[in-house]
């Protein structure tokens, strides 16, 4: 208040002497009461410059906020006083010694923020040294520095992009968003940067603070656009088919060879999936950006709910979303169909808000929701807000051309409107109307009458035009109303508008053209009138006309030609979403809410053709992983962050969470402070052994595997080079892929020494449908439980028995293969035995046994028929007849004998696993009967429980089948720990199929 | 061509007659003459919340946010996330708010050294630093009064003495060394009901929003787990960076280590949506005839589907349309208010007794001579029902880990009308 005066003094003014010499005193409250009205000052935008010299004296101020406040002033004059700056340089430069990694930081943040391009040498070293401090703040600070030198200085660039190279191999969370964030300022180009770091970025990212997310998240977009390949490659280029011919031929190519998604590309997809459930809307709109530019169109649909919810938040919030969804609603309009209903209008929502929405309600409607949409567009109609109004109109004007089917209602509407006490809502609609007629005029000539009449009373110059126009355009549809308007026009001619002129003399023309005799003199007065007009545009049109339509002995062969030139069928406009293709930019991004490239902008490049070499991403793999050691493998987890465990990036494996929360009740305390933080990097191996030994950081496992998977790969290469299929060479197909192409046999038996139970499997999906006679090597031999389908007593001395044979039902590989056993123990042969009657579900089949003749007295006899159970254990009931008598049976199946086994490499189950979790994920916790503790008896018990094959090579005991019917994926695994403890976890599309799968296993393996 | 200097390069704050009253700039100084452009969009917006939140102007961008009738301008000098910009914008008000009890001129005016302290922390280099209200409290404390008289008589400080560990924690969002003498944990459940009812009292859309605010204040580093009889209503989420997201996968169990003080747990969407129960409603006849000067007006409330539980603080508002000069109302409870020139209604109820309903009943006087308008006016509607949420959301219990006291937990119940219109 006191200031307020001064600061309108000039800056020279005695008054600030005061404030110096209150600065030169010795007394701390006296420095800071100055240096709060200096700030106040500068808060106000006030000139307190000439304080320069007696503040920066307090640099070194032994009062903390003193200090600060000194810095705050620095920071804003330095730039202005750089010689006194310099002054200050070496009280920070002492900084930067200081034991205490907080003033190294703030000493560091301080410096780097003085733009005085003098000290960018000081600057420079004290970034690189910072680079390498211990402390990971003091890194993060010298991330942030990065940018400030380069803003000063970009002759600097390549000494920075070597510390940023080194910040990017930073391991902890604190760091990875500052680097990202220099890297996108100094060198965004440097993709190659990244690679290394991907996967590591990824798996840090839960973790690291939410601005730092953001900025990953989109560099990370970008650099998966340059490195994978487009999931959609095929539904894209069937839709663009008839587009160009060019891509066709790719089509081509493409379906040679299927799609396969890079790990690292679901990598990315799956760690970031989380982050939609942040509180910060920009991570959230960074995800589903994401999302919408890199997932498999299936996956896409996630983000809506998301981007649905920030709609609550803030108007300006909002406003942003509304205009990303209206972008993405025209190219996935389904994802948002469900939430129609929350892009509903209130009237209470800020104009630009309710555009906006007005905007997404258009895209979304469709045939089946138009008529819901429409009645909710006729509140709107009513609304006080005539700018909301307008573009209401507007809305329902591209909804009537987009859907055939309302856009005669829509016309009707419209038509109404044009009773409309408001000129501005009638003058809309006659914008929309003259579209609307365009597409076909022939129908509705009562309507374009009705228009005519409207020019009577309208007033609004466009929507007179656009009146005009359309009767000129229509003049044939309406022989006698068309000159009566020209006459009425003709009156008021030198009143109108320049736009209402020219429609005036377009339409004198059209019906001179048409209709000489009646408006031959009306015409020559209309244009005698523009000849005079004051506007140039109107008198050169006139004369232009003139000479075009009324054959003089000058004009030339073009007055022949004149009607084709005014009458000629035009092209109905294309009432187009303003948002269309704006996904040409990166959504969420800046340019995309203006549609213009905002400097700095960086293209979102198009996907390749080829994918890049996946290895480039491939980390050294470090020395723990090579010892499986699990300690060693603890002690890179302990010094992960704080929740990289509990929330398991790359692995679906639910154990690891349930420890979490033991350890810390165990612990009683977290692991928290600075200490660990500080000291992560040479953090003892062992001294976490006390931790539950199954403990299983997916990521290493994964990587574990991986490695295994290359060494086969390697070797098969050597050996067998012309069997690989190409992709083979890439690190994460696995090898099995190449089953397809003949002669495999030789090189799997290089790889059977490696990995024999896969070679077992594989033999298994290489002669498909198998004969009865395959090794029974497939099943656990001797497992096969019979059940009793007809007793010796009921059967009069028949008895039959089946069993699941396990092997697939070759006539039809949907059914599962039923083996049934008859024995005649009676005295008689029993006769023609077959299947009748079938009582079956709706859905299920049955597929009988061929009919035996002849059973003799004592003999037993085995046939095999197929039933389709639908997935479901509903029984199958039929009639067995003899030839004397019919017996009502049912076969009922176990749940585990709906499913085949499937071969699927460890990558493969993780990742197939993480794409079925939430309801189709159950998990169970269970202790291991006795004798079933190890591993040989937990794989023998769940693969007799059910028919699943199991992962090979796995760490942990995974098992893969689908189901015969529909062929969902059924994965289970079973993680033990100490004490027979174990972990059930089963994932199923088919959710029921789950649930008593579940309760089988489980009984298998605690009985 | 470079564009360095990306993020935020400078913030201007505006009040509502359009002065610039605080500036701070984070790199080089921007003219505040960049502002003209803000002011021009300013003018051509019809109403305050008009103005486009993105502006682009020859140099620069202008992103700006409106809260507490102060618009937040922030300058951009190249392509960044408009809504990185906007979402810290907010956190910055929050603090604000947070600090200062209210986010006012006067109040920002008052404390502008904290305001400046704060936003130095806040940001560097146009990149946000430190955000989460606990580690800002830890550097900068909050002004209180007794504050303010200490340090005027002793020349001590607002600055924190000790230096901030917190953003050096793996728990950023809680400082260290907290310490109770009662140690409490309060849970908060607020549901807003958002609807618009159509005029015959049909729902044309109706969804509930909850949120989870907490007020925890207990020793140490305390573990929390927080779970629900009925998780499954929960249909979309989302959460404080404090809660472990895979436990929630799995469980449907909310973990974590909560921060000191208050903050905003959860905010969760109900899946129900064709099932809400609507709480109250509304019966009304507002008509207008052609060529008389007296329109009709009568409103009645009732309860409805309450579970019991009463309508409380209720308030009704409305925008009549333009062509109202006057009303003549007589509300059978309440006080109501009808403002000439902004033609706004308003009814406060109170509370809604079953057994008499409330009603508002009258006429309105338009212009003379003017025709009818076309509009129905929209009835917004506020009220709150106590000890109820409405989706039946019910918290099981709370526990806590890693601590060894026993702490006192409550939990409250709430329901409030969001955006709440019937449509006439």
């Amino acid at each position: 208040s006191r200031d307020s005066l001064k600061g309108t003094l000039p800056s020279s003014s005695p008054r600030h002497d005061d404030l110096k010499e209150m600065l030169d005193s010795n007394k701390d409250s006296l420095k800071l009461e100055a240096m709060k009205r200096i700030v106040a000052m500068i808060a106000r935008g006030k000139n307190a410059s000439d304080l320069f010299p007696a503040v920066v004296k307090n640099v070194a101020c032994k009062n903390i906020e003193v200090k600060k406040l000194v810095y705050v002033y620095l920071v804003r004059y330095a730039e202005e006083q750089q010689d006194l700056a310099l002054l200050s340089i070496s009280t920070f430069q002492r900084g930067l010694k200081d034991p205490n990694q907080l003033i190294r930081a703030s000493a560091l943040r301080v410096l780097s923020s003085i733009r005085v391009t003098i000290i960018v040498p000081i600057m420079m070293l004290a970034i690189k040294e910072a680079a390498s401090d211990m402390s990971p703040y003091v890194r993060k600070t010298a991330a942030h520095a990065i940018p400030k030198l380069y803003s000063l200085d970009p002759e600097q660039k390549d000494c920075l992009i070597e510390v940023i190279e080194k910040l990017l191999a930073d391991k902890t969370t604190l760091v990875a968003g500052s680097v990202v964030m220099a890297f996108e300022e100094v060198c965004p180009e440097r993709i190659d940067l990244i690679h290394k770091n991907y996967r590591k970025l990824c798996n840090l990212l839960i973790d690291v603070e939410e601005w730092g997310q953001v900025v990953i998240i989109n560099m990370l977009t970008r650099y998966a656009r340059t490195q994978f390949l487009n999931p959609n490659m095929n539904v894209s280029i069937a839709d663009k088919e008839e587009k160009e011919k060019k891509k066709t031929e790719a089509t081509a190519i493409v379906k040679r060879k299927p799609y396969v998604m890079d790990p690292d590309h679901r990598l990315l997809l799956r760690n970031t999936k989380p982050l939609l459930q942040s509180r910060n809307a920009a991570v959230v709109m960074a995800v589903a950006q994401l999302y919408f530019h890199l997932a498999p169109k299936a996956e896409v649909g996630v983000i809506a709910k998301a981007l649905v919810r920030l709609m609550r938040s803030h108007s300006e919030v909002q406003y942003v979303v509304l205009q990303n969804v209206a972008t993405m609603s025209i190219k996935r309009r389904g994802m948002f169909e469900p939430y129609l209903k929350s892009f509903y209008i209130r009237s209470t929502d800020p104009t630009q808000i309710k555009v906006l929405k007005l905007e997404v309600l258009t895209n979304l409607a469709n045939e089946t929701n138009i008529s819901t949409i429409l009645r909710e567009f006729q509140t709107y109609i009513k609304s006080n807000d005539k700018d909301f109004v307008a573009a209401t109109i507007q809305a329902i004007g591209r909804c009537a051309t987009n859907i055939g089917e309302v856009r005669d209602t829509c016309l009707n509407g419209l038509v109404q409107l044009l009773s409309n006490r408001d000129e501005l809502v009638v003058a809309e609609s006659v914008v929309v109307i003259k579209k609307l007629l365009q597409m076909q005029p022939e129908q509705h000539s009562d309507i374009i009458k009705h228009m005519a009449k409207l020019t009577d009373n309208i007033q609004v110059p466009m929507a007179r035009a656009s009146i005009l126009w359309l009767i000129g355009e229509y003049c044939e549809h309406v022989p006698k109303i068309a000159p009566d308007v020209l006459r009425k026009m003709a009156k008021t001619f030198t009143n109108e508008e320049d736009i209402v002129k020219l429609q005036i003399i377009n339409l004198a023309a059209k019906l001179y053209l048409t209709n000489s005799k009646q408006t031959k003199l009306l015409t020559q007065y209309v244009l005698n009138l523009a000849k005079y007009d004051q506007n140039y545009d109107i008198r050169d049109r006139a004369r232009f006309i003139r000479q075009l339509i009324v054959p003089t002995d000058k004009s030339g062969a073009l007055s022949k030609y004149a009607k084709k030139l005014f009458l000629a069928l035009k092209p109905a406009p294309v009432l187009e979403s303003p948002f269309k293709d704006r996904d040409h930019f990166q959504l969420g991004s800046l340019s995309h809410l203006l549609n213009a490239k905002a400097g700095g902008y960086q293209v979102l490049p198009d996907w390749p053709e080829a994918a890049p070499d996946p290895s480039v991403r491939n980390v050294e793999v470090p020395e723990w992983t090579k010892c499986s050691s699990r300690e060693k493998r603890k002690e890179k987890k302990a010094d992960k962050p704080f929740y990289s465990d509990s929330e398991g990036e790359s692995g679906p494996t639910e154990s690891a969470d349930s420890e979490e929360v033991k350890k810390s009740e165990k612990k009683s305390k977290p692991r928290i402070g600075s200490s660990e933080s500080e000291s992560e990097e040479d953090e003892d191996s062992e001294s976490e052994s006390s931790e539950s030994e199954e403990e299983e950081s997916e990521e290493e496992s994964e990587e574990e595997t991986k490695k295994k998977k290359k060494v086969g790969n390697e070797r098969l290469e050597n050996t067998h080079t012309t069997d690989i299929h190409t992709h083979s060479e890439r690190r994460n197909t696995h090898i099995l892929n190449c089953d397809s192409q003949p002669n495999t046999i030789a090189s799997v038996q290089v790889f059977d020494t490696i990995c024999k139970p896969a070679w077992l499997y594989m033999q298994f999906l290489l002669n498909p449908p198998l004969p009865v006679s395959v090794p029974q090597t497939i099943v656990p031999s001797g497992n096969l439980k019979t059940y009793e389908l007809l007793h010796r007593i009921t059967g009069e001395g028949l008895s039959v028995e089946y069993c699941f044979s396990r092997q697939p039902f070759s006539p039809d590989p949907h059914m599962v293969a039923v083996k049934i056993q008859f024995t005649n123990s009676a005295t008689s042969e029993a006769k023609s035995l077959h299947v009748e009657d079938a009582k079956l579900q709706s859905g299920m089949r049955i597929k009988e046994f061929p009919e035996i003749e002849v059973l003799p007295a004592g003999e037993t006899v085995s046939v095999v028929m197929g039933i389709d159970f639908c997935d479901s254990t509903q029984a199958a009931n039929f009639q067995l007849c003899t030839h004397t008598r019919k017996f009502f049976v049912s076969i009922q199946p176990p749940v585990g004998e709906l499913m085949m086994p499937i071969f699927m490499t460890e990558n493969e189950f993780k990742k197939e696993q993480g794409q079925l979790m939430g309801m189709n994920e159950i998990t169970e916790k269970l202790t291991l009967e006795e004798k079933c503790q190890g591993e040989h008896a937990v794989v023998q018990r769940v693969t007799t429980a059910a028919n699943l094959s199991r992962v090979p090579c796995g760490s942990d005991k995974e098992f893969a089948g689908k189901t015969v019917t529909s062929g969902s994926l059924v994965l289970v695994s079973v993680v033990t720990k100490e004490d027979g403890a174990a972990q059930l976890t089963v994932n199923c599309e088919k959710m029921v199929i789950g649930t008593m799968l579940v309760k089988d296993i489980l009984q298998a393996l605690t009985q | 061509m470079q564009f360095p200097a990306k993020m935020i390069h400078s913030l201007f704050l505006v009040n509502s007659s359009g002065d610039i009253f605080l500036e701070k700039h984070w790199k080089s100084v921007v003219s505040r003459s960049v502002c003209d452009y803000f002011f021009e969009a300013q003018e051509r917006a019809s109403e305050p919340e008009n103005v486009p939140p993105v502006i682009p102007t020859p140099h620069h961008y202008l992103i700006s946010v409106l809260r507490h009738r102060i618009y937040f301008v922030a300058v951009i000098q190249s392509e960044v996330p408009p809504l990185f910009v906007i979402e810290f914008l907010h956190r910055v008000v929050d603090t604000f708010q947070d600090y200062f009890g209210v986010c006012t001129e006067a109040a920002i005016k008052d404390n502008v050294v904290v305001v400046y302290e704060l936003l130095e922390e806040m940001l560097d280099n146009g990149f946000p630093l430190a955000t989460e209200s606990n580690i800002l409290k830890e550097l900068i404390k909050p002004p209180t009064i007794l504050r303010t008289v200490v340090n005027t008589i002793t020349g001590s400080t607002n600055v924190g003495e000790q230096l901030p560990t917190g953003q050096l924690s793996v728990v950023p969002w809680r400082r260290t060394g907290v310490k109770y003498t009662n140690n409490e944990a309060y849970f908060d459940v607020v549901e807003e009901i958002d609807a618009i009812i159509d005029k015959s009292g049909s729902t044309i859309t109706a969804e509930i929003q909850g949120v989870i605010d907490a007020c925890v204040k207990l020793t140490g580093m305390p573990d929390l787990t927080l779970s629900f009889m009925n998780p499954r209503l929960l249909d979309d989420v989302s959460f404080h960076p404090c809660v472990r997201f895979k436990r929630w996968e799995a469980e449907r169990i909310l973990s974590f280590i909560p921060p000191d003080g208050n903050f905003r747990l959860l905010s969760y969407h109900v899946s129900c949506q064709n099932l809400v129960a609507i709480p109250v409603y509304v019966k009304h006849n507002i008509t207008f005839r052609e060529g008389s000067s007296q329109g009709r007006f009568e409103l009645t409330l009732g309860p409805k589907q309450t579970m019991g539980k009463g309508l409380e603080a209720v308030l009704i508002s409305s925008q009549l349309p333009r062509g109202v000069l006057n009303t003549n109302l007589n509300p059978s409870q309440g006080t109501y208010n009808f403002d000439p020139v902004t033609k706004l209604l308003s009814w406060d109820v109170g509370k809604i007794n079953p057994q008499k309903l409330p009603s508002l009943k009258g006429s309105m006087s338009l212009q003379a001579g003017a025709s009818k308008p076309d509009e129905n006016p929209t009835i917004n509607i506020q009220f709150k029902i106590q000890q109820s949420a409405l989706s039946g959301l019910k918290v099981n219990r709370l526990d806590m880990y890693g601590e060894k006291y026993k702490p006192f937990k409550g939990i409250k119940y709430m329901t409030k009308a969001g955006k709440f219109q019937v449509r006439t």
